[in-house]
């Protein structure tokens, strides 16, 4: 059997993107939020995971408008970065796991779940920003990825209630996945920002406080506003919560908070960063 | 301020200064927004500078998207049915970042809408003790 070991939030800002591959990360500007990195590293260079299991957006790199699912989950033997318009690639290429991808797609669809799937594919920011945030420098990425992308793009989205009810459908498919292996779950995006019409610039610090307060104790409270309370609340791109909320889903068993780092302003969005212990429920 | 458009626009819900991209939205926005994609690549973007005009012919723009890119007109992309995921790349093409966008939207100048997001500022971290026990 395998086991999930935790939870990576955290933002994808595109600019983050930019200021590593200009090394700004002690820049008075971005030294808060990269400090933020300091508690996922130790912790991941204890847990050496051998999965990631990402929730994510498309931004506009392998998704358009012509196709558009709700819900998308990778199945490619790898997955690559590309320009996005701005010409920045990163480099290092992301190893799939197909087998596992067959397997939560197997579950997932059994759990009444219709995902469409994808055995070619290429990732955009919200899953290259994470990964060099986590794994920063030119080694190659030491665990292997499944991507599971929810359409925050084109309304009508998934409800918060959906999300986290595919989160936790994905959960238990990894724990009943007999690869023997230590799985991370990760949820990129927010939190709160708008980027156009006249509120662009919206930031809702106590929206946020309250989603960084509940995320890890009581994820539950966070499905009590459907997808447009959230960009009324949080700003039309602010909405990306639901991919944290799906990965929240995910972690099934007796979760704690090791860290959480919340800094406004980066671009213009409200960043944060969070890391969960995820451990087995202790059985009487 | 309305997002109401096209046939099943009644009854939408209003939220103050936003666009919801909806599927009324995303007919009207097709053309610009598959421009905007096409960006993506390097070469697609060094032909749209080189001829705005016959690059926007390409992808059959309605007039009303192709005078708000002529006018650099942000809120006029918007209201065209342009999707700022795919804004983006255009806006990156134009050298302008998301500050930049949102000056422009806003009406505010770059410095006041930079002081407008500062006027949030705030960094609040916790980190939990080393020692691990389940919860």
């Amino acid at each position: 059997m395998s086991e999930i070991c935790g939870g990576i939030f955290t933002s994808h800002v595109p600019g983050i993107g930019k200021a590593i591959a200009q090394n700004l990360q002690q820049d008075p500007y971005w030294k808060p939020f990269f400090d933020g990195f300091n508690p996922v590293h130790e912790w991941l260079a204890e847990e050496k995971p051998d999965v990631a299991v990402v929730f994510y957006n498309d931004h506009g790199l392998n998704f358009f408008l012509d196709k558009m699912p709700t819900f998308a989950i990778g199945a490619a033997p790898q997955y690559t970065h590309e320009d996005e318009g701005w010409g920045i690639a990163f480099q290092r290429p992301y190893p799939g796991h197909p087998d596992l991808s067959w397997h939560i797609i197997e579950q997932v669809v059994a759990s009444e779940f219709d995902p469409v799937t994808c055995q070619s594919m290429v990732v955009d920011h919200a899953v290259a920003v994470p990964y060099e945030l986590c794994w920063p420098g030119k080694e190659p990425f030491p665990l292997k990825l499944v991507p599971i992308a929810i359409n925050t793009v084109q309304h009508p989205l998934p409800s918060p209630k959906r999300c986290y009810e595919l989160g936790k459908a994905v959960g238990r498919a990894i724990e009943s996945w007999s690869g023997n292996e230590k799985v991370v779950i990760f949820g990129t995006g927010g939190l709160s920002h708008q980027l156009e019409g006249e509120r662009a610039g919206h930031i809702n610090v106590d929206y946020d406080k309250f989603c960084l307060r509940n995320i890890g104790p009581d994820p539950e409270a966070l499905l009590q506003h459907d997808t447009l309370d959230i960009v009324e609340l949080a700003g039309s791109q602010g909405v990306e919560i639901l991919n944290w909320i799906a990965a929240r889903g995910a972690l099934t068993g007796s979760v704690r908070e090791l860290a959480s780092n919340y800094h406004v302003p980066i671009s213009n969005t409200a960043a944060a960063t969070v890391l969960m212990e995820n451990r087995a429920t202790v059985a009487a | 301020m309305s997002q109401v458009s096209g046939p099943s626009g009644t009854g939408k819900r209003a939220i103050p200064g936003t666009l919801v991209f909806d599927g009324d939205i995303a007919q009207d926005g097709y053309a610009i927004n598959a421009m905007c994609y096409s960006f993506n690549s390097e070469a697609n973007r060094k032909k749209f500078v080189e001829d705005e005009e016959t690059y926007m012919d390409s992808f059959n723009l309605t007039d009303a998207q192709r005078e708000a890119v002529r006018n650099r007109d942000v809120l006029g992309m918007l209201s065209a049915g342009g999707n700022v995921y795919y804004l983006a790349k255009l806006a990156g093409i134009l050298g302008l970042n998301v500050q930049d966008l949102g000056a422009l939207q806003t009406g505010l100048s770059l410095d006041e809408f930079r002081a407008n997001l500062l006027s949030h500022a705030v960094t609040e971290t916790r980190v939990a003790d080393k020692g691990r026990t389940a919860a």
